[in-house]
């Protein structure tokens, strides 16, 4: 049995909602760099060097990317043979609400979706857990911006609608996104499930490192093919037009009931945020 | 690329053209959703708006907290759609620039239209990059707000582009058409 500390976990969750805020990740600025090679439209050229120069300045000084520090979304994975001493969702919310405070952070939580009262630290944090094998702890925190929230979609297809029915679903869902969610963007798909698995398989395969397929190959040919239908939309950075609308897709699946096809389109932008670390602490005798 | 300067008055207007891109200079005002809402409940009371909202340009965006030495920190724009319900009113009141990103409302456009206003994008997720053309930034109503208070900005050459102007043509529509397959 592994002990680890509470408040380890909650310098841990600090730091990374830092980083993840303020530091894009390498393979994000890796795509956007390619993509400036190959993007048709002038005037996307220029927003893609923008956002490359933002990166650079956000990074050397430690300014956000976005001023949409977004909500913070926790991935912990907990080894069956960890112990946690503390309250566990008390750390993970102390790291956040220390992360978005010493990190200059914007604080966008309100407390009700009706009387709209902000929580000022940014709690409460989305929390997923799961729980693994092993004696160690992994948490990813992926801060999320709503302009591609809001634009985001689920379906629930029938089992007819085949493979071209998943791809009129995420082709619409980019469409409607139009110059809203912040494109050139990411975004993850997931297949399968019911309605509630499906839209978490979604979010998580955003978290995958853009560059990296699915490992099956049927669904990695298809994320090829669907991000090409989607740089075929002509949407381009911003909306301006262009040939570069999305940088990534991944695509996430399960499986399913025989009677339906649930397809959730969870939207990002290029502020794919996700910061990872993995916790293994002293043994302790028990 | 054009320089252009606060007041926005109407002459300016009606030289900016969808697809043209701007570089900005001069005094704008910061609102989303809540000051918004709270611009037209000031309206609806007979009130005096927070800033002379006539010629004024008003910048959609909740900017993160200024770090120690910074006038602001982060400070790209948020989707403009959330202020449609709002928009025309206030274009009715004399407003001429709006800058955000994202689609709009045909209400918006017709009032712009009627009134002469344009829409500019700035870039969404390039926060840090605008952030370093604001030269001053200043609470001046609802400081309970957050980051969501009024906020009076001096930028200098904050670029820019026009989406919609203010005859209606917009870029959102018209530009994807060149690069559909």
């Amino acid at each position: 049995m592994r002990n680890i500390q509470a408040s380890r976990i909650t310098e841990e969750v600090a730091r990374l909602c830092i980083k993840a805020n303020t530091d894009l990740n390498q393979p994000v600025e890796e795509a956007i760099r390619a993509a400036r090679q190959t993007e048709e439209s002038p005037v996307g050229c220029e927003i893609l060097d923008q956002l490359l120069e933002n990166a650079a300045l956000a990074r050397a000084e430690h300014l956000p990317i976005c001023q949409d520090t977004g909500l913070a979304v926790v991935f912990v994975e907990i080894g069956q043979d960890v112990h946690i001493e503390g309250n566990l969702e008390e750390a993970i919310n102390e790291g956040v609400r220390r992360g978005y405070t010493e990190g200059y952070l914007r604080k966008s939580v309100v407390r009700d979706p009706i009387d709209r009262v902000n929580t000022k630290d940014n709690t409460p944090a989305i929390i997923h857990y799961e729980i693994v094998p092993g004696e160690e702890v992994k948490i990813t925190v992926a801060p999320k911006g709503i302009g591609s929230e809001n634009m985001s979609r689920i379906y629930m297809l029938k089992p007819a609608q085949g493979i071209e029915g998943i791809e009129e679903a995420v082709l619409e869902t980019v469409r409607l996104a139009g110059p809203n969610a912040c494109p050139p963007l990411v975004i993850g798909v997931g297949v399968g499930g019911n309605f509630e698995k499906c839209a978490y398989i979604a979010k998580k395969a955003l978290l995958r490192p853009v560059g990296e397929h699915a490992k099956d190959p049927f669904w990695a040919e298809e994320e090829k093919t669907l991000l090409e239908k989607v740089n075929r939309l002509g949407i381009g950075p911003q909306g301006f037009g262009g040939t570069t609308t999305a940088l990534w897709l991944a695509i996430e699946t399960y499986p399913t009931h025989i009677g339906g096809m649930p397809v959730a389109i969870n939207i990002n932008c290029h502020v794919a945020r996700h910061e990872t670390v993995v916790i293994k602490e002293e043994e302790v005798a028990r | 690329m054009k320089q252009i300067t606060t007041p926005l008055t109407r002459d300016i207007v009606k030289t900016l053209h969808a697809g043209d891109t701007v570089l900005l200079t001069g005094t704008i005002y910061t609102a989303r959703d809540a000051a918004h809402k709270r611009m037209c409940e000031r309206l609806d009371r007979g009130e005096a708006l927070p800033f002379d909202i006539r010629d004024a340009v008003i910048y959609y965006v909740g900017p993160t907290p200024a770090p120690p030495g910074r006038v602001i920190g982060s400070a790209g724009p948020t989707t403009s759609g959330r202020m449609d319900a709002y928009a025309p009113r206030l274009i009715a009141e004399g407003q001429t620039g709006m800058i955000g990103k994202g689609l709009r409302t045909d209400a918006v456009v017709e009032a712009m239209k009627e009134h002469g206003a344009v829409y500019f994008a700035a870039t969404g997720g390039a926060g840090a990059l605008l952030a370093s053309r604001i030269e001053s930034a200043e609470v001046i109503a609802w400081e309970d707000l957050g980051t969501e208070a009024v906020r009076r900005l001096t930028v200098r050459d904050f670029p820019l582009t026009v989406v919609i102007d203010s005859e209606g043509n917009n870029l959102y529509i018209q530009a994807p058409e060149k690069y559909r397959k």
